[in-house]
């Protein structure tokens, strides 16, 4: 039983890792259709951000705290600058986005090795959260590390966060209004450039509040993006694109299921299991999970 | 795959603006890269230089293949590192067999001391001819399953390009996970011989070249005559409007589905090669970055064309070689300023730039003429 709950309770650990990671893909590869696969580089900023900002304010805690603005700004801006430069050239070619986008993301881990070095560099977590919780004591005790609580906290915050942005706000409605139907939202007088360079700016700021979530649980390093990014990719596209709910169950499904298969045999071999597991569901869902339906051909 | 008959020469131009297929010039282009490859390259180059250009060739093996797939079939394959590790493999596995001799297991695994004997999947391997038919059949077996499952249900674009991805991430974890069968990270090193060729025998090492500039030529023949059969009209068609091909009748999956399926061989078969060639494979030639490094020589010198591709392959490979051995940190933006000017500004490549002026030059030498 309490191996059960364990494996349950890495599974959404890892899961929560995921949805962070993916919420911002959600926004800008979901829904404006947009294949930045310098994504992982946006969530590398943020780390480097929190570990600058750790490095300049003493204080573990409060520099975590100052790290969640300032990341999203910094991998926000960042984000905003590629789509004026490149993206918005590219709307058309969805493909050449991807491989253009690599280019960047290469770019930018060089820089980062050049700025910081190529080894991992680490920072420390505030007091508060390098415990544990004990949810049953005893000779075989289950315990809830504190960290993996505050990002599965974080991630449901900026879930909601996002979610009530996209359906409450002038600006989620007219995010919406472009992703349905550009030309539609074009005549009605809505900026779709401007729109899109916002959405866009949110996107990468998630990936850099992401950033500062992974710095609790991992080194940080130039290739810390990439080793996440297909895996973020893979939870949009099981999710369906187009909307928010699909990506939250899938996140924590596979991370479940990379779980129980990390524990019945090894990392490796659940790697290969995950990608089969998410072959034969899309035998059977093609569009995801939870598709919008449109009567477009493609 | 049916007929490979040419269209009927009716108009002077096929659909897509490009020039109707002669038979003279390609085949002076192809005398011409026959010529280069095996008179000038081996005459001029010291053997060390002659087994770069081995190398190099090994991806423009798999750039052609790219070409196809991807330049002609529009399926961004970011997972042909999977097929060209496949066919390594493979390869390696039979050679690492031989070297060691009967009754004797290969070197690594007498390292990690457990295995006395070798695994069951390893031992169809030592027999060359299953081993040779191996490094193609296999990559083409993975990639017929993969493909008809994926192309069936519809999924395409960048889903496609993300699957592939994942399936190279996917592989070189698994190969680093099994390492006392696989090598794990190290992979299969250290190769000695070559069908009983020694291959720190230069004569020997040139032989292997000589093998992989005649493979790349005749892929580049087959994969010339594919594109310019109804088979390669169908596969543009395919790539430009697919739902359009639906409603003709065809089936687009079949169509993708060959095109994956031949690209896979063709990968299989480089990495084959590539084995005696430069004497290892490991993980880290059949990642995602290697994977995606392989489409982007076809990128720069041209996705459509096949000479465009086949020299971008070529010249990416040895800028690689020439700028990250003195500065590597240059070559890493030098790469990335690749990818963003060879597919932000110059979609076709290279290959595209001849006709771009061109067409400046007619534009403005007969502007009445509308061609």
């Amino acid at each position: 039983m309490t191996v059960i709950l364990g494996q349950l309770f890495t599974g959404v650990s890892i899961g929560a890792v995921l949805l962070l990671i993916a919420l911002g893909l959600s926004l800008t590869f979901g829904q404006m259709n947009v294949i930045n696969m310098a994504h992982g580089e946006f969530i590398m900023a943020g780390a480097y951000t929190t570990y600058v900002l750790q490095k300049s304010i003493s204080g573990a805690g409060i520099s975590l705290i100052v790290a969640l603005p300032v990341a999203f700004l910094v991998s926000g801006a960042l984000g905003a600058l590629l789509e004026w430069l490149l993206i918005r050239r590219l709307y058309l070619r969805p493909l050449d986005t991807l491989l253009v986008t690599w280019g960047v993301s290469l770019m930018l881990q060089q820089l980062a090795r050049d700025i910081f070095g190529a080894p991992n560099v680490q920072t420390r977590a505030p007091d508060v959260l390098t415990g544990h919780i004990t949810v049953i004591g005893g000779d075989d005790p289950l315990t809830f590390a504190n960290s993996r609580l505050f990002i599965l906290g974080l991630a449901v915050t900026a879930v909601v966060a996002l979610s009530l942005t996209l359906r409450l706000t002038p600006l989620g409605r007219r995010i919406r209004a472009v992703v349905q139907n550009r030309d539609l939202a074009e005549v009605s007088g809505i900026s779709t450039g401007r729109v899109d360079r916002t959405a866009f700016f949110i996107g990468s700021g998630l990936a850099g509040v992401a950033g500062v979530a992974l710095t609790l649980v991992g080194p940080i390093g130039p290739t810390m993006g990439t080793n996440v990014i297909i895996d973020a990719f893979l939870v949009i596209v099981v999710g369906g694109i187009g909307q928010l709910k699909g990506s939250v169950i899938v996140a924590f499904v596979l991370g479940a299921l990379q779980s129980v298969l990390e524990y019945s045999t090894t990392v490796s071999v659940a790697k290969v299991l995950v990608l089969v597991a998410i072959v034969a569901f899309l035998q059977w869902r093609p569009q995801g999970l939870y598709t919008l339906r449109t009567r477009s051909l493609v | 795959m049916t007929t490979t008959t040419p269209l009927a020469p009716k108009a002077g131009r096929l659909p897509g603006g490009r020039r109707r297929f002669t038979a003279a010039r390609p085949a002076a282009g192809f005398v011409a890269a026959a010529l280069v490859l095996f008179a000038v390259a081996p005459l001029a180059l010291s053997d060390f230089r002659l087994g770069l250009l081995a190398k190099y060739l090994c991806t423009a093996i798999v750039a052609v293949g790219i070409c196809l797939a991807w330049g002609r079939g529009g399926l961004l394959t970011l997972g042909q590192g999977v097929f060209f590790g496949l066919g390594g493999y493979a390869m390696a596995m039979h050679l690492k067999i031989a070297d060691a001799g009967p009754g004797h297991v290969p070197d690594f695994m007498q390292l990690y001391g457990t295995a006395t004997e070798l695994p069951w999947w390893w031992r169809p391997f030592a027999n060359p001819v299953f081993a040779i038919a191996a490094t193609v059949l296999l990559p083409m077996a993975v990639a017929a399953i993969l493909g008809s499952f994926i192309f069936r249900r519809r999924v395409k674009g960048a889903y496609f390009a993300i699957l592939s991805q994942a399936l190279a991430a996917a592989f070189a974890i698994w190969l680093v996970g099994q390492q006392a069968t696989t090598g794990g990270t190290n992979g299969l090193t250290d190769i000695q011989g070559f069908f009983g060729y020694d291959l720190n025998d230069p004569v020997n090492q040139r032989m292997v070249y000589f093998v992989i500039a005649a493979v790349l030529l005749l892929l580049i023949a087959l994969a010339r005559q594919l594109m310019h059969s109804r088979y390669g009209e169908l596969l543009v068609a395919v790539r430009d409007s697919e739902e359009r091909v639906r409603f003709l009748g065809y089936d687009p999956a079949n169509v993708k589905l060959v095109a994956y399926v031949v690209a896979a061989g063709m990968a299989g078969l480089a990495g084959a090669l590539f084995v005696p060639a430069v004497g290892i494979i490991s993980p880290a030639l059949v990642g995602i970055v290697p994977s995606i490094e392989l489409v982007i020589g076809a990128a720069v010198g041209g996705r459509a064309s096949l000479t465009g591709a086949v020299l971008g392959a070529i010249g990416v490979a040895w800028a690689r070689t020439a700028l990250s051995e003195e500065f590597p940190a240059a070559w890493t933006y030098f790469q990335g300023l690749l990818f963003i000017v060879a597919l932000a500004f110059l979609p076709g490549g290279l290959a595209s730039l001849a006709a771009i002026v061109k067409r400046r030059r007619r534009n403005q030498g007969l502007s009445g003429d509308t061609a």
